[in-house]
């Protein structure tokens, strides 16, 4: 489904992926781990087009991707959610789902998607007229996600998904994003927080100063001595 | 009493005639985050438009509207696509201002040379002849000119909030990057909005031709309390400019009258400045908007 093929790309002259590939088929969950700065935002800003790689190339069923415009990418089927949640601060949560949904093809399923999506989070059902910017984090953080949902994308990217969230809150993300999975919505996730992820994921890569290091089945790189001992403190 | 009416009147009339140049000026800083200098000047090229087109096809002014209110969207679309995006990236953003500034001049000096310096009148149809309402005697064109600029401020805040092209425009100010990523084409809607501020400003034109000479340089004039309403209002509010600019007009008409004509910019500049210490993000503005300032 999604192909990204030996991608070198960065920001200006600063190179930040090297020679980096990786592969999504339908249907899997697949997780990319590092440390912080290794490339993973890098990794996904390139493949929604944010960022043009300098050299390689992204390929989503098929077709060449990498030269697209963001609006473009989203109009594929592939949408990011955004490090750090990044929602509309002064709109109400409808409105913020209702962006979500902005793309012809999705705004057209909108009242479907919107019930569906409110059956993911019934606490959201709650607060549809409150400022996106008055609910807690972990709250916001279920709109980012539902937002991503409302374009009824085919491949869902989350960047840093459990990022400053308490930890009774990062189980119930991980929780929403096997939901999303078993929908049959194709998800990419980058995490710092490799235990979890890996226990959601079917497959996972290394990312270590923008190169990928490992690939393997998640519960492999789970036994794997080198993440054991990097990321997993063990 | 039945002058203090007059003068309160007068005061209003004057508020809608800055707000109806103030809301494209505000609507532009709000969402493209550029303070277009050529505002003013967009203003004079809409009263010339009308001018020619009033005397050349024997219209009424306002039925130039037809014509010049996408002419002024068309010149607003291309300022921002071939001036402003193209410095989008640039190291120092104060370069957007300078562009601005540049097509300002440009434009002034191109009036210079295709009609001198010499005033041109529109024709004005009865414009200027007074209307009595209760104790006070108006001008129709000011009450028009009234009328246009709340029908307009409502206008706009309904197309904002209540279209789907209106809340990309106010997703794209509120966070460009997450815009980007749900699909908003970030471009088109900053194009799209320098070409609707433009066409309010357009519209004004053809409304304030009638009563007002158009010169060269009848843009400084008008701009630079727009600035002021713009910034009293809260920078990007739209309510805000309005009723900033009817507080300006009533400031303007009450101390001409009770302080003495000439010190008119001294109070309005005096009260400007006391307000903005009070409330720094002005009046309707809120802490958003005034960051956007702020480096």
């Amino acid at each position: 489904m999604l192909e990204v093929r030996d991608v070198h790309s960065g920001y200006g002259s600063t190179v930040i992926l090297q020679d980096v590939s990786l592969r999504v088929d339908e249907g899997e969950v697949v997780t990319i781990v590092g440390a912080n700065g290794a490339g993973k935002t890098t990794t996904l800003r390139t493949i929604s087009g944010l960022v043009t790689p300098v050299a390689g190339s992204v390929h989503f069923d098929g077709e060449e991707i990498s030269k697209l415009q963001p609006h473009e990418v989203v109009d594929r089927g592939i949408t990011l959610i955004p490090e750090g949640r990044q929602l509309f601060p002064d709109m109400s949560v409808r409105e913020n789902l209702m962006m979500g949904a902005y793309r012809r093809a999705a705004r057209s399923a909108q009242a479907q998607t919107l019930e569906e999506v409110l059956d993911l989070f019934p606490r959201l059902g709650e607060r549809l007229e409150q400022h996106a910017s008055s609910l807690s984090g972990g709250e916001q953080q279920m709109v980012a996600i539902a937002r991503g949902m409302m374009a009824r994308p085919r491949l869902l990217m989350f960047d840093e998904p459990s990022l400053g969230l308490a930890p009774i809150i990062v189980e119930q993300v991980f929780d929403v994003i096997s939901k999303v999975a078993r929908t049959g919505t194709t998800v990419l996730i980058v995490e710092q927080n490799v235990f979890h992820t890996l226990k959601a994921a079917d497959r996972g890569y290394v990312l270590e100063n923008g190169e990928m290091v490992l690939d393997d089945a998640a519960d492999a790189l789970l036994r794997n001595d080198h993440v054991r001992q990097a990321y997993l403190g063990i | 009493m039945q002058t203090f009416l007059q003068i309160i009147a007068n005061g209003l009339m004057l508020g809608g005639l800055f707000a109806i140049v103030a809301v494209g000026l505000t609507l532009i800083f709000g969402i493209v985050k550029v303070v277009n200098f050529a505002h003013g000047e967009f203003l004079m090229v809409g009263m010339y438009a009308t001018y020619l087109l009033t005397t050349g096809l024997g219209v009424h002014p306002y039925a130039t509207a037809i014509a010049v209110v996408p002419i002024l969207f068309v010149l607003g679309a291309l300022t921002q696509r071939f001036l402003i995006q193209p410095l989008m990236n640039a190291r120092d953003e104060h370069i957007q201002i300078f562009a601005t500034v540049g097509l300002s001049t440009a434009l002034i000096n191109l009036a210079l040379l295709l009609f001198g310096a010499d005033i041109a009148n529109t024709p004005n149809y009865q414009l200027r002849s007074q209307v009595e309402i209760g104790p006070v005697r108006l001008l129709q064109g000011q009450l028009w000119v009234f009328l246009a600029a709340i029908l307009l401020v409502t206008g706009l805040q309904l197309f904002l909030k209540r279209t789907n092209i209106g809340r990309a425009i106010r997703a794209t100010a509120q966070n460009r990057a997450a815009a980007r990523l749900m699909g908003i084409n970030d471009r088109f809607v900053y194009i799209l909005t320098f070409g609707i501020g433009a066409a309010c400003v357009g519209l004004g034109s053809a409304l304030i031709a009638p009563l007002y000479p158009s010169s060269p340089t009848i843009g400084t004039y008008f701009v630079l309390i727009a600035f002021v309403v713009v910034v009293l209002g809260g920078l990007g509010s739209i309510p805000g400019a309005f009723f900033g600019a009817l507080l300006i007009g009533l400031v303007d008409a009450l101390s001409g009258f009770y302080i003495g004509s000439d010190l008119r910019e001294a109070v309005v500049f005096g009260i400007f400045l006391v307000i903005l210490i009070l409330k720094p993000s002005g009046l309707f503005g809120t802490r958003m908007s005034l960051s956007h300032v702020s480096p």
